[in-house]
């Protein structure tokens, strides 16, 4: 069965709008918990701690430290193939949650635990921008 | 209330595995399934409970293909590879509670033929999370966050690539003595080193096969198995573990810990047993590096020293901890795990031919799958 060569996207739902649209005008934006303040991530419906499902939306700093990552050489999807090799970075944002995504400028060789990275933005699509890891410069 | 021992495994059955057919999964399923009947001397009537793996057949196929009358019990247990033997667990409830006595537990597939697993993730519900926030930055199969996971451990703990490749190798090695076995040739360190990178630190030995094929098991009443046509294999204890942030590896507070954590104390209590005790194991090996990580999360080995514990023939044949006697996912076949409880069961018989262990009477299984959840089991020949 040939396998689709365009990329997969999200499915944009009532619970996750605000965090695509924010990213599409730049900004990188959490969900806290209206009651408790617990940050959350990815966007869900109800908070962990509390259970209250009154949301805000907070803008992120940007601001994170490598967590860990893997450098992919397999084309699991066609839609990546021309890319490979590819680094995806799961990062620790400055706001106790994770993101994973892929980097911009960075050597994978160079990579570590601990070491500080930023939030840059790729648009994909008119409705889809895809964060990605650059330098924190 | 003690569920100890009050279940057994009555038969095992396979198909041969391939690496191509033009057979169904269904045609798959339904063979296993008849082998693991005839195997306990059963009829394909006597079964009145069933959990298929949820992917090939439905419960409804079995009553359809063999004529059972009253199916009395059916479920399913959707943790990918840990549904075989989280199935064991929910089997052991069902017959305790008199529900029914004969408990198929059948998965089939055409992992190889059909369709590959990066287009087969995209579409189930527990992959939803990892659809819509990694998919669309090119981290497609799970394997690729596994990666992430064992490049933490790596990072933390000092394990390396070679520790992996010793898990490859070892497990090659056994395959290489089993007839039923897809890979056929040996593997050196070597030839695991120098294999493409899939996603790094995963080279191509690290990574299991896809394969065609199906196996079966009947689990049932432990009065009703003493009287069947195989020494029973008690189920000592089994359970099901589920990591923090089970959809998403990427927020779990702990990468290098797996669901199976949650469930093994409380799995070893209830068979009343140590880590001593186990004289081979069969590790659900989807990759080398899960079974690195079980084997700490089970308490083989504290958290970090998998690497060092795997090295020195420690998990061979002779070794203190033989794993995956049959070649696993790695070199036999990936059939989702239920070929890991075929093969501990032959084991725990006495049947598992080259690659026996000579005096096996206690052993465990374990499944991992879904990014993270687990099944424990222990057994003991009877
Ligand atoms: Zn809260």
């Amino acid at each position: 069965m040939p396998e689709s060569t365009t990329k997969p996207l999200p499915e944009i739902t009532a619970d996750n709008k605000p965090y695509w649209d924010a990213l599409s005008e730049g900004r990188l934006m959490l969900q806290r918990c209206a009651q408790c303040g617990k940050i959350r991530h990815y966007p869900r419906p109800v908070c962990d701690g509390c259970w209250s499902m009154k949301v805000e939306w907070v803008q992120a700093s940007g601001l994170a430290t490598v967590h860990s990552w893997t450098v992919t050489h397999h084309p699991f999807h066609q839609g990546f193939k021309t890319e490979l090799p590819f680094t995806l970075v799961t990062v620790d944002l400055e706001e106790g949650v994770r993101l994973n995504a892929q980097t911009r400028g960075l050597d994978p060789a160079q990579l570590g635990i601990g070491q500080p990275v930023r939030i840059g933005f790729e648009r994909v699509t008119d409705a889809i921008t895809l964060p990605v890891i650059v330098s924190p410069v | 209330m003690s569920l100890r021992e009050k279940v057994a495994v009555s038969g095992i059955g396979e198909t041969n595995y391939m690496r191509g057919t033009d057979r169904t999964a269904l045609s798959l399923t339904m063979e296993a399934a008849l082998n693991a009947i005839a195997d306990a001397g059963l009829s394909p009537r006597d079964i009145d409970g069933i959990i298929p793996y949820g992917l090939g057949a439905v419960a409804e196929d079995f009553v359809t293909n063999f004529g059972i009358e009253d199916l009395r019990f059916s479920a399913t247990t959707p943790m990918g590879g840990a549904s075989a033997v989280a199935s064991i667990q929910c089997a052991m409830v069902a017959i305790h509670a008199g529900l029914c006595n004969h408990v198929l537990l059948a998965l089939g597939r055409t992992g190889y033929s059909g369709v590959r697993i990066g287009a087969r993730v995209a579409q189930m519900p527990q992959f939803r999370i990892m659809a819509d926030y990694e998919m669309p930055s090119g981290a497609i199969a799970p394997a690729q966050i596994y990666a992430a996971m064992a490049r933490r451990h790596m990072e933390l703990y000092g394990t390396t690539s070679r520790h992996l490749a010793e898990i490859a190798v070892t497990t090659r090695r056994h395959a290489l003595m089993n007839r039923n076995a897809t890979m056929t040739k040996p593997l050196t360190v070597e030839d695991h080193q120098t294999s493409r990178l899939i996603s790094e630190p995963f080279r191509l030995y690290d990574c299991s096969l896809e394969s065609d094929g199906a196996a079966a098991v009947v689990i049932s009443r432990s009065d009703i198995a003493r009287d069947l046509a195989k020494r029973p294999i008690y189920v000592m204890a089994a359970g099901e573990g589920h990591p923090d942030s089970p959809s998403a590896i990427t927020q779990r507070p702990d990468l290098a810990r797996l669901g199976i954590a949650k469930c093994a104390a409380r799995v070893f209590g209830q068979a009343g047993v140590t880590r001593a005790d186990i004289d081979v194991a069969q590790i659900y090996d989807c990759f080398t590096y899960i079974v690195l990580c079980q084997l700490e999360d089970l308490g083989f080995c504290k958290k970090g020293e998998g690497g060092a514990f795997v090295m020195d023939g420690n998990i061979g044949l002779s070794g203190k901890l033989p794993i995956n006697t049959h070649g696993g996912l790695l070199s036999q076949a990936h059939i989702a795990g239920m070929n890991h409880i075929v093969e501990l069961v032959r084991q725990l018989r006495g049947e598992g031919g080259a690659a026996q262990i000579r005096g096996a009477e206690i052993g465990l299984v374990t499944g991992f799958g879904d990014m993270g959840d687990g099944a424990l089991a222990i057994m003991r020949r009877g």
